[in-house]
């Protein structure tokens, strides 16, 4: 007789259980070893037709889309979609956003902002995403997606000013350095706190599905932060009503200290996270320009179409800091960057041009040399305004403004106090 | 006694209760490896093995959820939210579960956590790395609400928390991690080295909680604060050379309403002064208790100074911060009043 208990195993001694905790597979002082990252050949993975039954693509979301190999040519069923210039014009804006990385990190060393966060090797992911975007779409942008500004024309300058929370900031000194907010450049307000941001992406492209328009929106999130609620929620909402909505995962392999593999979990791939929902997901590899690009404008076309939702993981690597509050040296091996097997996203883009003949390494420093120029001189004009600790800075009632539409009388009283 | 950070001290409260009671598990964002982005866990992972300090995915209501989970099996999680100004996702977990399992169960189940959050502003951290919620808590019938000021009581009142039957919210003053900070952002920044409350026992001791300390002692106005506050009502009243009593709340919720009561009774006047916003802040509820209990007493309205009612601005932090010249201009108008 039991108590309703499981009888068979009612007699028998049990092994004590034991919890798993993930760990990356090197810590500092180790050799870096990525040869658990499967790296498919440039050019083998299929392209299906945008309009695909999603079960019968489920294969895309455990391998890796890529078009350059590694001798510079572009090849496979992703290949093909972008010109010359075009190709020349989107290595300038990664070049210029490296250069811009540089400058304001050097910016914030010498105490001229709080706080700035690069993207450095992860260039190509927002710069070549930005081409496959119409006018009035709108991107929910995490704080590592500058490059849609850069690459939408954006003026750099006023990237600065918010940056040194000088007088011309567009945002009134009010936001951490970095959280830009561009309505008219389709790049959603960024909050600061993590995933939020995501859902929201899926309620833009709601409403312009019931508003019967023809805008898209395309969600950001880490790696780490997929592991939020709100990116579970993003995923189901955009299941059901099938948004237009293209769901971006930029996979840098660390989330601060934490390896990707604490956010992952069992799931195989972050864009496996996508499966469950019926969602198409594909991974790509996030530092070929091209591929990025093909695979951009793919989920941008069902998403046009009205087919639904698309999610993309973009397989890349964070060579800097989190930010300039963190020290990767304390978690991760040094050379860890350099042993990266997806390379660096400038140069494979500028060896692809040279070898299609429409690029030089002469060039290719000219280039360089023009862009620090460029870089520089809008430095100088956002210095000109002013920097977090010096020359002109916002007002001390544009703190009190903006609260409300119309600022309440408790808050005219607390200005007032302030006596501004 | 040794000299001790509060980051140390808090490292040291955890490491001393988790080599006491194996029941203490630690874990949350970067607290594994790295030990913490403030370095509040470093070292734990090595002394204690992954299983007890380890990193977690990023979802605070998950790291609340699942040290709920855990307490009910009957460990005691002593977790970390990264910053305060994330914990809002993990707010259901914390109000309507964590708070209130005790009740709800008649005591089948228990939540002896602890959530441990860096709060309060002062390093240009912005709107989403600032915030100071306590009033989002004491509002919370089940929690307790802790917030220290210099490493002695951290440490002390980590460890009466962590061995503490009921949830408690273990609200840390960034801005004085390394170092008490008087609102003076102009002048260098001062280290723990040498304050008397820098120096902390190495081993086992407990604060209790629901105990205030009277700070500075004096016999014209009652200054009530607590965490970076603390530092700034003292600074503020030595430079306006009035005679202020500093209290030190400590914690509040248990309110030490007795030491309130009695210094205003002494003092006849009242100051409330934090950091977060005004409406409907905790000093709403000082000013109450002060007013219910101390109003024959009273020669001047009580007066609160905190943050205004804007969200946490980055360019403008300083003139959003309640410093010494705010608090030293109100206490002025006090007196005259």
């Amino acid at each position: 007789m039991t108590d309703g208990h499981n009888a068979d195993l009612a007699h028998e001694p049990l092994a004590p259980l034991s919890l798993h905790v993930p760990e990356p597979e090197v810590r500092p002082g180790g050799k870096p070893d990525f040869s658990a990252v499967a790296i498919p050949e440039a050019g083998s993975v299929r392209r299906p037709p945008v309009d695909e039954n999603p079960e019968a693509m489920r294969d895309l979301a455990f391998s890796i889309i890529r078009v350059l190999n590694r001798e510079g040519d572009a090849v496979g069923p992703w290949a093909g979609a972008l010109s010359a210039d075009d190709l020349m014009q989107g290595l300038r804006h990664m070049m210029l956003l490296r250069t811009f990385d540089q400058r304001m990190l050097m910016a914030q060393r010498q105490g001229k902002t709080s706080f700035y966060m690069q993207h450095l090797g992860e260039e190509a992911v927002a710069c070549a995403f930005r081409k496959a975007l119409l006018p009035g779409d709108m991107n929910f942008p995490t704080y590592r997606q500058a490059g849609l500004l850069i690459a939408g024309g954006y003026p750099m300058v006023d990237m600065m000013n918010q940056i040194f929370s000088n007088d011309a900031d567009p945002l009134k000194g009010r936001q951490l350095p970095v959280m830009y907010s561009a309505r008219d450049h389709g790049f959603f307000s960024i909050s600061g706190n993590l995933a939020t941001q995501y859902v929201q992406a899926v309620g833009w492209a709601m409403a312009s599905a019931i508003k019967r328009d023809t805008k898209i929106a395309a969600a950001w999130i880490g790696d780490g932060s997929t592991a939020e609620n709100d990116f579970h929620a993003a995923l189901v909402f955009a299941s059901t009503y099938r948004a237009p909505v293209i769901l971006n995962i930029v996979n840098n392999q660390w989330a601060i200290s934490t390896f990707q593999g604490i956010a992952r979990g069992g799931s195989g791939t972050f864009a496996a996270r996508g499966l469950g929902f019926g969602l198409p997901s594909l991974r790509v590899d996030g530092n070929d320009y091209l591929a990025v690009h093909a695979v951009a404008n793919w989920a941008a076309e069902r998403a046009r179409r009205n087919i639904g939702p698309t999610l993309v993981e973009y397989v890349t690597y964070r060579v800097g800091a989190h930010s300039t509050s963190d020290d990767p040296s304390a978690y991760r091996p040094k050379e860890e960057s350099e042993a990266w097997p997806l390379g660096d996203p400038v140069i494979r883009l500028k060896n692809h041009l040279i070898r299609i003949g429409a690029w030089s390494d002469e060039r290719h420093v000219q280039m360089e040399a023009e862009i620090r120029d460029t870089v520089v001189a809008a430095q100088k004009e956002a210095e000109a305004h002013g920097t977090l600790h010096s020359g002109g800075r916002p007002s001390m009632r544009d703190m009190f403004e903006g609260v409300y539409e119309t600022m309440p009388a408790h808050l005219k009283r607390q200005r007032q106090q302030a006596g501004v | 006694m040794t000299r001790m950070t509060m980051v140390e001290a808090i490292r040291s409260a955890i490491d001393v209760s988790m080599a006491r009671d194996d029941e203490v598990v630690v874990f949350g964002e970067d607290v594994g490896y790295f030990g913490g982005v403030f370095r509040c866990t470093q070292g734990l992972q090595q002394t204690y093995g992954r299983t007890r300090c380890f990193d977690v995915p990023i979802n605070e209501s998950g790291i609340v959820g699942v040290a709920i989970g855990m307490a009910a099996y009957g460990l005691k999680p002593c977790v970390e939210i990264q910053f305060a100004d994330y914990m809002y996702p993990a707010y259901d977990q914390i109000t309507q579960e964590a708070a209130r399992l005790r009740y709800r169960s008649n005591g089948q189940f228990t939540c002896p956590i602890t959530i441990r959050m860096p709060t309060g502003g002062g390093i240009f951290g912005g709107q989403t790395h600032s915030q100071s919620p306590e009033a989002l808590f004491t509002h919370v019938c089940g929690l307790q609400v802790v917030v220290p000021s210099n490493p002695y009581d951290a440490k002390g009142l980590l460890i009466a928390s962590i061995e503490n039957p009921d949830p408690v919210i273990f609200l840390e003053p960034k801005r004085l991690y390394n170092g008490p900070f008087d609102g003076h952002h102009d002048r260098p920044v001062t280290s723990w080295a040498g304050h008397l409350l820098g120096e902390v026992p190495s081993d086992h001791y407990t604060v209790p909680l629901g105990k205030a300390v009277v700070r500075r002692p004096g016999s014209a106005v009652t200054v009530l604060a607590y965490g970076t506050m603390v530092h700034v009502a003292e600074a503020a009243a030595q430079e306006a050379g009035i005679d202020a009593e500093v209290v030190d709340l400590r914690t509040l919720l248990p309110l030490d309403l007795e030491t309130i009561v009695a210094s205003v009774q002494k003092t006849s006047r009242c100051m409330v002064v934090h950091e977060a916003t005004l409406t409907s802040g905790f000093g709403a509820e000082l000013v109450t208790l002060v007013q219910e209990h101390c109003f024959y007493h009273l020669e001047a309205p009580v007066v609160r100074v905190a943050g205004w009612d804007t969200p946490y601005p980055h360019a403008q932090e300083w003139d959003y911060f309640p410093g010494p010249a705010r608090v030293g201009q109100a206490l002025r108008e006090m007196m005259e009043a």
